[in-house]
């Protein structure tokens, strides 16, 4: 008979049949680098109360912020308590919020000064003490990049990048991650230096959406997809990431990165690998990431970049009734600026199943709308029974995966419309699981948080996804660097005149989303 | 919004569903089941309110059945409501008359989504065998509220002696956030357990429920102590380095005590009806562990005439101990070795 100390493998109360039962991360503290952004005010911080709400955070959870501001706990627990209250999705409770408050803590410093990671070390200390947080603590980096470097310099000096025996210690990072291959080898390294791989969460909130992990479901756990799913029926895929804003008071982010870094490089890559990939073996995050990894190695651009991508800046005009400046005109952005609001490139994969088909991936600012989705086109029946008549309505079938706003599917096919003639006319039909999903799914933060938290790390990019991204892009940004200017377009339009060139040298267009 | 139909057909309801949905020019919205509210006049309309809500999560039909046994002719009454004010949901409310109110299956049938999953809930008293109901018939899960029944304890006793695979108790829903703040003190190191009590207001099947899961999964009797309430109040489980143990005197926010480590607390609070609904819907398979968990709870005579669970012990201790023997045939579970111990432990002390 066993004695001892037993763990959570031990534990006789979970089963893996049991589903309903959630897994509460285990006790714990999340300490918060840049707690004044955009991002910890709309997004870190309402999903930390919205876990806590659902019941997910342990008891004795606790909140650190670490910023240049002179505040107190309360002060701090103050803007918490206003960004709770403004934008998160479970409603208000003050129960819930008194027991989150409790945990809420403070430092005031720089990014570089010692005693203020000194002080972090020492709350970090207490919590162990005060809430029992048993030395399990995550770096959350809501900071540039360029900070990344002395953060965890000082997290390693003032020893709290290291955890005693059984305890853990995680540091998180938001894209972007380097500006091509070599700052990402850079970056990494810097990091890698302190945190082990296995405790370094890069974060891509679009692999948290339901809806691209939906993919998944509708790709491998159906059969009516999946065979036609290759070159033979497929035509070509677009996929696509839209903003109708511009880059707001981003200019100091954005200017010099542009789109393609941004946008292509991460999200839209990872979305053509969760289209593109082989069935995993299984959905265990080493599984999937070899997948991935495949496709993203297999990835070859067009021998004439100049004829097969595009890349703009969006001019003064209207947009949805508004009028909104060019991007020349923005704060803080040189008036010769070339960096890219627009941009689309086009990808094949070479691999059986892929040959020939090509992957159009295109991102921009200050769009028609705001809308992300990727759309598999297949290719036109090789016959039609009818007269050419019948069926000039009739387009290419498509399968549309709408990621954002209102998440869900979209089959494109001929129907007969009603009356003695024979017209065949494409139509649409939805699916959205649930008219109001967005307001009863879990943002994407949520459930990346928890994972940190949890340590369970299938939806992160890992380094090598990353590297391979930039491997695959850096020659278009190469090339475009050596072009001059990037071309205007209008702002509330579908993106420059040259984009849509380059589909129709191809004798394609792009979808309107 | 709303349609009435008056002395008439369920293809007439199914007819003036569909038109009503295209009059709105929805006609292919996404239902993934359809669940069928069997009610009466007091119960149906809290009911319905909460599965609309549940729907915003999980588009559905709503079909309320509310069977009046009265005098009189066969005659069924019907009220249409698509849409809603929030767009969402088709709800339709059918009242079965005369003898039609033995023969409420025959109604909602033709009014099922194709295809689609059936979930059949009762929010007030339901059928001691829900399974071979004409209705639970129809169903892949069959929602039931032993809490909410005239008589609770004897309730749960029926749902223990009739358990078929896909039944499920709100009485069980009710425990999910308790359950996995035990579960979750188990994920942190600890010493073997050595025995276990739940205390509870008198008269609380969920408290039973919880009792009997830890029972499930520690293979020790777990009794069941009566406190003041509001519902479970506390778990404590004894182990060789002292007590683990997670108290809610207030209904609202739980303490983990466990030496060694200060106090904790976070929010557990008792939750709505229109959350369990939810959860319910959330997974349409069968609950095994709720099953199982149910075949180690003793007989209801042994709860007493208050419902307080006395003198269970022995026969908890075998359901325990027969329960733990087929998880060690079970080879496969991974948790079966910590599970096998208990037994050897309590044969050497009686």
């Amino acid at each position: 008979m066993r004695t001892g100390v037993f763990t959570a493998t031990d534990n006789p109360l979970r089963d893996p049949r049991d589903r309903r039962l959630p897994k509460i991360a285990g006790p714990c503290s999340l300490v918060i680098f840049g707690v004044t952004g955009d991002l910890a005010r709309k997004k870190l911080m309402p999903a930390v109360y919205d876990l806590a709400n659902r019941g997910l955070l342990p008891p004795g959870f606790a909140l650190v912020g670490f910023a240049r501001r002179d505040w107190a706990d309360q002060d701090f627990a103050q803007i918490v308590h206003d960004s709770v209250r403004e934008h998160a999705r479970t409603p208000f409770r003050e129960d819930v919020w008194q027991e989150l408050c409790k945990g809420i803590r403070f430092v005031a410093g720089d990014f570089s000064e010692e005693g203020a990671f000194d002080q972090l070390s020492q709350v970090v200390l207490d919590l162990d003490r005060v809430r029992g947080t048993r030395g399990n603590h995550a770096f959350y980096l809501s900071i540039p990049p360029k900070f990344f470097g002395d953060v965890v310099q000082q997290l390693k000096r003032s020893g709290l990048s290291v955890s005693q025996e059984g305890a853990w210690r995680r540091v998180v990072i938001e894209k972007p991650f380097g500006h091509d291959l070599h700052s990402a080898r850079d970056l990494n390294a810097t990091i890698n230096e302190v945190f082990p791989s296995g405790t370094v969460f890069r974060i891509d909130h679009y692999l948290g959406k339901e809806t691209v992990q939906n993919l998944l479901a509708l790709r491998f756990a159906n059969t009516m997809f999946e065979p036609i799913w290759n070159s033979n029926y497929v035509d070509h895929v677009q996929i696509t990431m839209a903003e109708d804003i511009g880059i707001g008071g981003r200019a100091g982010y954005y200017d010099g990165i542009g789109a393609a870094r941004d946008v292509i490089q991460n999200h839209l890559l990872q979305l053509l690998a969760l289209t593109a990939m082989e069935e995993p073996l299984s959905f265990l995050a080493k599984d999937v990431r070899v997948e991935k990894e495949k496709v993203l190695t297999a990835l070859t651009l067009p021998r004439n970049l100049d004829l097969h991508t595009s890349r703009g800046q969006y001019a003064a005009g209207w947009q949805g009734g508004v009028q909104v400046p060019g991007f020349l005109e923005e704060d803080g952005i040189s008036p010769t600026s070339t960096t890219e609001t627009f941009a689309a490139v086009k990808f094949g994969v070479d691999t059986r199943r892929w040959a020939g088909v090509p992957f159009y991936l295109r991102t921009g600012k200050r769009l028609g709308r705001r809308v992300t989705e990727l759309a598999i086109v297949f290719k036109r029946a090789p016959h039609l029974p009818f007269n050419a008549t019948d069926t000039e309505e009739l387009g290419q079938n498509a399968i549309v995966i709408r990621i954002q706003p209102d998440e869900g599917i979209t089959m494109r096919f001929g129907s007969k419309v009603p009356g003695t003639q024979m017209e065949v006319r494409d139509v649409n039909m939805d699916f959205a699981y649930g008219d109001s999903f967005t307001e009863s799914s879990p943002e994407a933060y949520e459930r990346l948080i928890l994972d940190v938290l949890l340590g369970d790390p299938p939806l992160f990019p890992r380094h090598e996804e990353v590297e391979l991204g930039w491997k695959v892009l850096d020659p278009v940004l190469e090339h475009w660097a050596e072009q001059g200017h990037p071309d205007q377009y209008e702002s509330g339009t579908w993106g420059p005149a040259s984009s849509h060139a380059m589909l129709a040298r191809d004798g394609r267009a792009w979808r309107r989303p | 919004m709303s349609v009435r139909l008056e002395d008439t057909t369920a293809s007439d309801v199914g007819m003036a569903i569909a038109a009503e949905r295209f009059r709105q020019g929805s006609s292919a919205v996404g239902r993934v089941l359809t669940l069928v509210i069997v009610a009466d006049e007091a119960t149906h309309a809290d009911a319905v309110r909460a599965a609309a809500e549940a729907a915003r999560e999980h588009p559905c039909r709503i079909l309320t059945a509310i069977p009046r046994h009265e005098r009189g002719p066969a005659r069924l009454d019907a009220e249409i409501t698509v849409g809603g004010a929030d767009g969402l949901g088709e709800l339709a409310e059918l009242r079965l008359r005369g003898p039609l109110s033995h023969h409420v299956s025959s109604v909602v049938l033709p009014l099922l989504v194709p295809d689609a999953p059936v979930v059949v809930w009762w929010p007030g008293s339901a059928p001691d065998d829900v399974s071979s109901d004409p209705v639970g018939r129809l169903a892949q899960r069959r929602i039931t509220d032993a809490g909410a029944a005239s008589r609770p304890m004897r309730s749960l006793d029926a749902r223990r002696s009739a358990y078929a695979a896909g039944d499920t108790d709100l009485a069980w829903t009710r425990i999910t956030p308790w359950r996995a703040l035990v579960a979750s003190a188990l994920d942190e190191p600890f010493e073997k357990v050595l025995g276990a009590s739940v205390s509870a207001q008198r008269n609380n099947p969920s408290a039973v429920l919880l009792a009997g899961w830890m029972q499930w999964g520690l293979g020790l009797p777990v009794d069941v102590h009566v406190s003041r309430g509001p519902g479970i109040t506390g778990v404590v489980m004894h182990t060789g380095r002292g007590d683990i143990s997670i108290s809610r005197p207030d209904g609202r926010v739980a303490r983990m005590v466990r030496p060694g480590f200060p106090n904790r607390e976070a929010a557990l609070q008792r939750r709505s009806i229109e959350a369990l609904i939810a959860e319910e819907l959330r997974r349409l398979d069968p609950d095994e562990i709720y099953g199982e968990t149910l075949e180690v709870l003793p007989r209801l005579a042994v709860w007493g005439a208050h419902g307080e669970h006395r003198d269970s012990t022995r026969d908890a201790a075998k359901a325990a101990a027969a329960k733990a023997a087929t998880k060690s045939a079970a080879a496969t579970q991974p948790a079966a070795r910590a599970r096998t111990a208990p037994p050897s432990r309590r044969g050497s002390g009686s």
